[in-house]
This record gives structure tokens, C-alpha cells and sequence, in this order.
């Protein structure tokens, strides 16, 4: 692969609470390359918004901590960065479409007050714009995310419109910057089924049609399908998994993999969805060695000391799963089991 | 066109507010014990002195009656003599609310600045050792009456630092400004009179930060937690995401939607001043409304207690309708409702 546009190696994400602390992100790594479009899946509570929130250095810090890793964003540590440099970054270089556009939005300023911002600060030359140029601008906007009247969205208040259209500003909103990547968090999960679809068919065209980078989290595994080039599953602040999408589906190789694809309902072939049993472990005190082993079926011993590594299985396809070790003390190992 | 129409109903619904206020000052003052001509007159006034005086106040007609001519009067400007004065009530409220206003606007002042300062510098330092002093000295605030406050302040800063002079509204000797508006330092203003301003404000001084300090303390600590809560809201990490500089995040962004806790706590409180400033009044020998009504009702000089209630009513009204424009003026959802049920 060449250089990647973003790589994040090995990052720790840590959250102080009450009684210690939350071991959120387990060194994560991570990828993206220039133009790729990458689905993220994973439970709830798997740690995939932080991860994002991370490489946009807005978790909040403290009671966030990064004690490790390693976020280069085209060639540069974004963990290094001071607020001039990572302003360049946040907007122009990353954006974000956050999962619930009605809390994204202040309630207090008009859609017009809160574009004019995020259109003005985007680029050098828009720092010099009049008012009315803006303006201009933030219409375009609207009308690539396909939204009427355009004019009075920009005076109206957040609560004055619905959350379809809502989610459609913020899209509006997060490509306004013409970002190289754009993070979408869930978009539409707290829409409608039907409007969730409209929100995610143009978001998909919007993409593809500005050659943009996405990194696209969702729990829907048929969206991943459709819009993902590649794929990495999230479990408890780890990827447990990462393959181009063909594969991914025609072969899930770690067991939690397996256990999400089960989980889905098909329609046909009358199939009934298996859920995984057990619940994501409590980050105070996560298990030790892959922290998938207290609900993994195929769980041996050596998963309860150690934490599996990626393993690279096929072109492109890795996982971190000790089933899938071929190195040769691995071997031995079987053989002295069997 | 809409803040007319807000102003209108508003108004309208003060008339029946105040009516209902009235019949109740009217009320509480007539179902005091004893003979309100004997008690005006004295117990050794002749008795047909008292019985003109009991024709001249109607007290002989049924209760409704004397609502109505007590009424008709007051919408007069008439509302009777003060017993301890020997003075028109009106008058007596023309001098001494001036005081009382041009104080507790001061100790308004301080309030608004103070507690939304120290609120957004707390905030910026969340957890830090300027949040931690400002937390400890607000709870202070809080706890601290305004009198104590008051009577620290005075020994401190009047009496042992003598930074500030401590008693009345203007040294002796300086030279009071014209009548215009009642409060000394417009006055003073508007008659050039530069060296009396001067004065008049170092004499608001202590008794207006008495006066401010729980409020502030309140304010503050309000600003703080509002701001801190929203700080976590995800408009916020959204406006960082998508480059808007920190400034504006922090400032504009989040001290708009953070203000609308403070402001209607805000009005409540500066309503309340006018009415518990009588002690700091006291202290200070401040010649304030407040003073006059406790004084009233030591005495049981019910047309002054009557008009005091009334004024502090009034002043309830216009300063919740004011804070009404200011939360409306901040909060789309508070205007847009609003205009919806129009």
C-alpha cells in the first residue's frame, strides 16, 4: 500500500473516573488509505466513536488520557500537534458527521450562524469572504444534500426543522470544509429506517462524487456491504478484525466476526439470528489476554495470558485471533496439544 | 412586531396582576385590628376629630366601597398620608425609591459582571486552582447573609482600610446634584458636576457589593455549571471537528446557550434585592425605599406599607417581563414557542 492517509499504530485511549480508570482503546490500529472508503463495526460501547473523537483531538481531555500511540495524519502525529497546526487539520484536512444530528447543532444559533463558521475557517481564502459570499456558499451546501428552499434553512433554528432534515445539514455542514476524509458516525441511527437509507444513498453519491476518503461507522452490516472498499470490526477497544469487504463476508475469520454476521436476521432461507452470548466487559477492569475470551467459543489457554497480535491471513485480510497463529512455535505448540 | 405584540399581552396580563395585588394590600390593611382613624390620630385626639377623619376615609361604607374610592385614589397618585412622616405617601416614595433603585441597579451591575465572570473563568479552569478559589469564595457567597456581608464589608474597607467613605449616599459638604432622575450619580452627570459622581459612587460601593454578593455567588456558580455541562454537548466537539476556532466554540457558541440559566435566575434574584436590601440600607444609612417600608412596618403605617408592597409588585412585573426579553432574546426555543401559541 502507499502512504496511507491515516495510520494510527498502537493507541491508547484511557478515561479517569471515580475509582480509576476506564481502559477504553486497547492499541488500536488502524488505516486509511487516500481515496478508501472504510466501514467500522462493532456493539455499542466497542469504543468506535472514541476512536474517532480521537483522531479529531475533541475527546474531552481530561477526563480523557492518551498515555501511547500514534496518529499520523498525512505524514504527521495528530497526538503532537499544537492548536494552530490541528486546526488545519480539523474541517480542511478530517471531518465529522456525528451520529445524533440534534445534538450536534446548537440550539441557540441559526443553521446560518453555525455554517458560517465551519465555511469561513476552512480555507485561507474564505477567511476574507464578505457576509453575502459565504452565504453563498453555505446554499451550495444545502442544495448538494438536497434540501429545498435553502435561503430559510439558514435563518431557522435547529428545532424548527426535522431530523431528517437536520441530518442533512450536518452532512451539508461536514462536507462544506471539502474534506480529504470524512468521519460519518452512525448517520442516520436516529432517523427512520426509510429516511436513514435516503441520508446514507446520498451520502454515498456525495463521496464518490468528490473522490473523498470516509470512514463510516455503523452497526449495520448491509450498509458496510454496499459502501465499504474495506472493513474493521471493533470489540472492547480492540480490532479483532480487517479484510476488503468481499472477504470479510464471504469468510469472517474471528470468532466475534462470526458471531455479528450470525446475529444478523436474513430474509431468506428463513434463518433465525443467534446473538453473542455475554455483553462487552467492563473497561475498569477488562479481561486479561484477548478480551474477547470470556464469550469466545474456540477460547484456549494461551487467549486468557496473551493479547493476540494481528495475524495476516490473506491479502489484506488480518485478524487477531491466536487460532489463526501459523508462526512456528504455534505449531509446536499443536503438536504437543494433539 | 412580535416583541410588540409580547409586550402588549404582557401588559395586559400586569393590569390583572396588580388588581389582584391591590385588593390584597387593600384587604391585609383593613383586617388589621383597631381603629385606623383612632390609630392615625392618636389616643388623645378629640373624638370628633375621629369621626371625621373615619367619614373622610369612608371607613363607615362596605368593605367594596372603600376598595373603590381606595382605588380610584391610587390610580390618582393618591395614597394617603404617611403617619410617620406626616407626608404624602407618593412623596415620600419619590425620595426615598430613587435610592434604593440607583443601589440595588449598581448591585445589579456587579452581580451581572461578577457572577458571569468568575462563572466563565471557573469554567475555563474547571478543576484547576482558580475554578477551586472561585468555588470556595462562591459558596461563601452563598452562605454569607448580606448583612454580615455588609457589616465586614464596612469595618473593613470603611473603617480600618478607609478606602471607601461608609455611611449615607454623599459625603458632607459636597454639594447634592440636581432632581432629575433621583439617582445621584446620573444627576450628577447631567448637571457636569463630576467631582459629586465621583462620590456618589464610592459610596455605592460597599453597601452595593453587600448587596451583590449572594447573588453573584449564585450567578457564578450557575455560569460554571451550565458551561461545564454544555462543554460535553456534542455541538460542541462538532463545531472543533469541523475547524471552527476555539474562541469562538468556547466563546460565542457556548456562552449563548450557557446564559439562559443565569439570566432567569438573574431576575429572580434582582427582584428579590429591592425588597431584602433594608438591612444593608439599615447598615449603611442608606435612605432607601426598603428602609422606609420596615420602618412602616414597625409602625404600622399602613398607606406606607401599602405603597411600598405595591412598588416592590411593580417592580416584580417589569423585571420578570424584562428577563422574559432576555431569555427569549437567547433562547430560540423560548421565542419560537411563543410565537406558536400567538
Amino acid at each position: 500500500m502507499t502512504e496511507p492517509l491515516l495510520d494510527i499504530k498502537d493507541l491508547y485511549v484511557q478515561f479517569e473516573v471515580y475509582g480509576g480508570r476506564l481502559e477504553v482503546l486497547d492499541g488500536v490500529n488502524f488505516r486509511v488509505g487516500t481515496g478508501e472508503k472504510i466501514g467500522l463495526v462493532g456493539e455499542t460501547g466497542c469504543g468506535k466513536t472514541t476512536t474517532m473523537k480521537a483522531i479529531l483531538r475533541i475527546l474531552p481531555e481530561p477526563p480523557a488520557v492518551i498515555p501511547r500511540g500514534e496518529i499520523t495524519f498525512k505524514g504527521r502525529d495528530v497526538l503532537k500537534m499544537n492548536s494552530a497546526e490541528l486546526s488545519k487539520v480539523r474541517g480542511r484536512g478530517i471531518s465529522m458527521i456525528f451520529q445524533d444530528p440534534t445534538a450536534a447543532l446548537n440550539p441557540v444559533f441559526t443553521i446560518g450562524q453555525q455554517f458560517e463558521p465551519v465555511i469561513r475557517y476552512s480555507s485561507p481564502q474564505n477567511r476574507r469572504l464578505s457576509r453575502r459570499e459565504i452565504r453563498e456558499k453555505a446554499i451550495v451546501s444545502l442544495q448538494e444534500v438536497a434540501l429545498a428552499d435553502p435561503e430559510r434553512l439558514l435563518d431557522s433554528y435547529p428545532l424548527q426543522l426535522s431530523g431528517g432534515m437536520r441530518q442533512r445539514v450536518c452532512i451539508g455542514m461536514a462536507l462544506a470544509t471539502h474534506p480529504e476524509l470524512l468521519i460519518a458516525d452512525e448517520p442516520g441511527t436516529s432517523l427512520d429506517v426509510t429516511i436513514q437509507d435516503q441520508v446514507l444513498r446520498l451520502l454515498r453519491e456525495l463521496v464518490e462524487e468528490k473522490h473523498t476518503s470516509v470512514i463510516l461507522i455503523t452497526h449495520t452490516l448491509g450498509v458496510v456491504r454496499e459502501t465499504a472498499d474495506r472493513v474493521y470490526v471493533m470489540y472492547a477497544g480492540n480490532m479483532v478484525e480487517v479484510a476488503p469487504t468481499p472477504k470479510l463476508f464471504a469468510n469472517p475469520l474471528h470468532p466475534y466476526t462470526q458471531g455479528l454476521m450470525q446475529a444478523v436476521p436474513k430474509l431468506t432461507g428463513g434463518g433465525v439470528a443467534h446473538g453473542i452470548p455475554g455483553r462487552i466487559p467492563d473497561y475498569l477492569s477488562p479481561p486479561s489476554g484477548c478480551r474477547f475470551h470470556t464469550r469466545c467459543p474456540h477460547v484456549m489457554d494461551i487467549c486468557r495470558r496473551e493479547k493476540p497480535p494481528f495475524f495476516s491471513v490473506d491479502g489484506g485480510h488480518q485478524v487477531a485471533c491466536f487460532l489463526y497463529d501459523k508462526s512456528p512455535e504455534a505449531r509446536r505448540d499443536e503438536a504437543v496439544a494433539a | 412586531m412580535r416583541l410588540l405584540g409580547f409586550l402588549a399581552r404582557r401588559g395586559f396580563q400586569s393590569v390583572f396582576v396588580l388588581l389582584g395585588l391591590s385588593i390584597l394590600i387593600f384587604i391585609i390593611a383593613r383586617v388589621l385590628p383597631g381603629d385606623r382613624a383612632r390609630t392615625a390620630l392618636g389616643a388623645r385626639a378629640p373624638q370628633w376629630v375621629v369621626d371625621r377623619l373615619r367619614e373622610d376615609l369612608h371607613l363607615a361604607q362596605p368593605l367594596v366601597a372603600q376598595y373603590g374610592y381606595w382605588l380610584g385614589d391610587a390610580l390618582q397618585g393618591d395614597l394617603g398620608i404617611s403617619l410617620v412622616t406626616r407626608r404624602a405617601v407618593t412623596d415620600d416614595i419619590r425620595d426615598f425609591l430613587p435610592a434604593s433603585l440607583e443601589l440595588v441597579l449598581f448591585s445589579g451591575l456587579i452581580t451581572a459582571v461578577g457572577g458571569i465572570g468568575l462563572g466563565i473563568l471557573s469554567a475555563r479552569h474547571k478543576d484547576t486552582w482558580v475554578d477551586n478559589i472561585i468555588r470556595v469564595f462562591s459558596y461563601m457567597g452563598v452562605v454569607i447573609p448580606s448583612f454580615v456581608a455588609a457589616i465586614l464589608l464596612l469595618l473593613l474597607f470603611g473603617l480600618i482600610l478607609d478606602w471607601f467613605p461608609s455611611i449615607g449616599r454623599l459625603s458632607e459638604g459636597v454639594p447634592r446634584p440636581p432632581k432629575i432622575t433621583g439617582f445621584y450619580t446620573v444627576d450628577s452627570l447631567l448637571a457636569g458636576q463630576f467631582a459629586t459622581t465621583w462620590d456618589a459612587l464610592k459610596h455605592l460601593v460597599l453597601p452595593a457589593v453587600a448587596l451583590a454578593l449572594g447573588s453573584l455567588s449564585q450567578e457564578a456558580r450557575i455560569t460554571r455549571s451550565t458551561m461545564s455541562d454544555n462543554l460535553s454537548k456534542d455541538y460542541i466537539a462538532a463545531g472543533r471537528a469541523l475547524g471552527v476556532p476555539e474562541r469562538l466554540v468556547t466563546g460565542r457558541f457556548l456562552l449563548k446557550a450557557s446564559l439562559i440559566p443565569t439570566v432567569s435566575i438573574f431576575g429572580l434574584d434582582f427582584a428579590a434585592t429591592l425588597s431584602n436590601a433594608f438591612l444593608v440600607e439599615l447598615i449603611f444609612v442608606w435612605p432607601g425605599i426598603s428602609r422606609y417600608g420596615v420602618n412602616a412596618m414597625l409602625r404600622k403605617d399602613l398607606n406606607a406599607i401599602s405603597a411600598v408592597i405595591l412598588i416592590l409588585g411593580i417592580t416584580f412585573i417589569i423585571v420578570n417581563i424584562l428577563v422574559d426579553l432576555g431569555v427569549g432574546a437567547l433562547d430560540p426555543r423560548i421565542r419560537l414557542r411563543g410565537a406558536r401559541s400567538d
